[in-house]
């Protein structure tokens, strides 16, 4: 009993070092994070103003509600990026920094490898989709005096647990592709936004992709946060319970397939420095 | 560190008996997608004791650095077993993780950070948490000569030999049992090599480490190692005391005695189709 606890504590001590790194890493990185900030922020206009051009070529919408449902799906697709994105550089930034031969030859479990990871990216991720909302609301005057964002909020860290594994299974893809790998990445990202509705309702969507809708975790983050900040509702557990039941097998269907990953990986040579 | 895995007395350091590894690549002259297998490692067999330190020599693709990663279980084998004391590398490899640490020809840091911040890194994998590597980084940092004042510097700022000092500590911090030292002093200074040789020494003669190094530097085989191995082309010709191998040969240098087994000079770059292949397994 004593040996497993230790052994527990040895490990969270390994998640936390993990997310010790990524606070440094950070750190040293901060405009260059700045910039990708910068990025994001005229990315995310890019999409909300299409609100604003509907409605000037004549076309009749509740132009502060589409606006508002338009800035959700971005910045739920930014949050998705940054989670990706850290998992998938779990791999990639080893390799590209050479120390990946070190870090897969330590006595740490990849859950709580990737975990730390995770943990990390919810963490700077939802700092930068509050401050991602918040400039985009402010740029465009938008007034949400109804809206619940402690529901919001609590339902997108609910939905990341499945985000999580998710990222998990493409994380792995540095390992087989050196090279292409971490880009692919962003597929992943992409392919389960286009069928959650990200800027549309998924009843638009043909009859396959809105079947596939109903298995993707950012279809319930979607409409769970616009519910919360459009007309104020709670958490729903009609949008809490399939995020539970997708996480609970996403971690470990993510960690069975980085496992494959990191076998082939292993039996290849290609947990190496060169690739 | 606080080992939990259990370090068997009666069982060798290192015990690998038949080992083999193949890599599959692109045969350019049968065709596009033609692949063909090469042996990196073939049929492998020596046994380690707690405490010595083997050097194993070797040509640019000869299969040291495999053997490395095989024993660090960075690869997976394709036959025949590997031990260290008495855990299977490939079925148990966690077990085996928190006995062996290494140093290889790259120093490999995150160079943005300090040497400090990658220590804690590196100590954190295994279990030292910040209240336990306060003390210790500062110290071991002493210890293989590393200026204090320069142990908040980003990697980056720092040479090369400073770089392999940091690694030798990274190594030592998490107080490994087998240590294994992939061309640790290459592209060194002569200082710098002396320097790092000297504190191998010290490892060994405190830690009661087994070391086995790899290496290009015949000079620095003969000083350190109890016995020497010449690997080639994958296959271990031999392993015995350098002397030994001298005088098996009539050979009044190790180079000369590495000529002999061989049949190449020690210098030798690949020259045929084969050797094409070989680089890759370095």
């Amino acid at each position: 009993m004593r040996a497993a606890a230790l052994a527990m504590r040895h490990q969270l001590i390994g998640l936390g070092g993990v997310v010790e790194r990524n606070v440094y890493l950070t750190r040293r990185y901060i405009w260059w994070d700045v910039a990708f900030m910068v990025w994001t922020i005229a990315n995310t206009l890019t999409i909300v103003f299409i609100a604003k051009g509907i409605e000037a070529t004549g076309g009749s919408i509740d132009v502060t509600r589409a606006t508002t449902t338009l800035l959700i799906g971005g910045v739920v697709w930014a949050y998705l990026g940054i989670i990706f994105e850290f998992l998938t550089e779990t791999v990639a930034w080893e390799r590209w920094e050479g120390t990946i031969e070190y870090t897969f030859m330590a006595p740490l479990s990849r859950a709580m490898h990737l975990g730390g990871s995770g943990v990390f990216a919810v963490l700077y991720g939802l700092i930068r989709a509050a401050l991602l909302f918040l400039v985009v609301a402010l740029f465009f005057g938008l007034s949400m005096p109804d809206a619940n964002f402690a529901a919001a909020l609590l339902l997108l860290v609910i939905a990341s647990v499945s985000f999580f594994g998710i990222g998990m299974m493409t994380a792995v893809l540095p390992l087989i592709s050196p090279e292409k790998g971490a880009q692919l990445g962003f597929v992943g990202q992409g392919m389960l936004l286009v069928v959650s509705g990200v800027y549309y309702p998924v009843s638009v969507l043909p009859s396959w992709m809105e079947w596939l809708s109903t298995i993707s975790p950012a279809t319930y983050a979607l409409r769970g946060i616009r519910a919360s900040i459009l007309d104020g509702a709670g958490i729903a557990w009609a949008d809490v319970w399939p995020l539970l039941v997708i996480g609970t097998f996403s971690i470990p269907l993510g960690l069975y397939i980085f496992s494959i990953g990191e076998r082939y990986a292993k039996k290849h040579g290609k947990l190496k420095r060169s690739g | 560190m606080n080992k939990v895995v259990e370090l068997s007395r009666a069982a060798p350091a290192v015990e690998v008996r038949e080992l083999r590894k193949e890599f599959v690549r692109r045969d350019k002259k049968a065709g596009r997608f033609a692949r063909k297998r090469r042996a990196a490692i073939e049929g492998l067999t020596f046994t380690m004791e707690r405490g010595e330190c083997v050097a194993i020599l070797g040509q640019n693709g000869s299969g040291k650095s495999t053997l490395v990663r095989l024993l660090s279980t960075l690869l997976l084998h394709d036959g025949g077993s590997a031990t260290v004391f008495g855990h299977d590398v490939f079925t148990n490899p966690r077990a085996v993780q928190k006995l062996v640490n290494r140093v290889s020809v790259e120093a490999s840091f995150f160079k943005k950070m300090s040497a400090s911040e990658n220590l804690g890194y590196a100590a954190r994998f295994y279990g030292m948490g910040p209240r336990e590597t306060r003390d210790q980084i500062p110290e071991i940092l002493g210890r293989v000569g590393f200026p204090p004042d320069r142990r908040s510097e980003p990697m980056e700022n720092l040479s090369r030999g400073m770089q392999q000092k940091v690694a030798l500590a990274r190594a030592l911090l998490t107080s490994p049992v087998l240590l294994l030292l992939d061309e640790p002093t290459t592209g060194l200074d002569p200082r710098s090599k002396l320097e790092v040789q000297d504190f191998i020494r010290e490892v060994r003669a405190k830690h009661d480490a087994t070391i086995l190094l790899c290496t290009h530097d015949l000079d620095e085989a003969e000083a350190l190692a109890d016995r020497i191995g010449i690997l080639d082309r994958g296959r271990l010709l031999m392993l015995e005391p350098a002397e030994d191998l001298k005088r098996r040969y009539d050979a009044e240098t190790l180079e000369q005695a590495f000529f002999a087994a061989t049949g190449r000079t020690f210098e030798d770059e690949a020259a045929d189709d084969d050797d094409d292949d070989r680089e890759v397994f370095a």
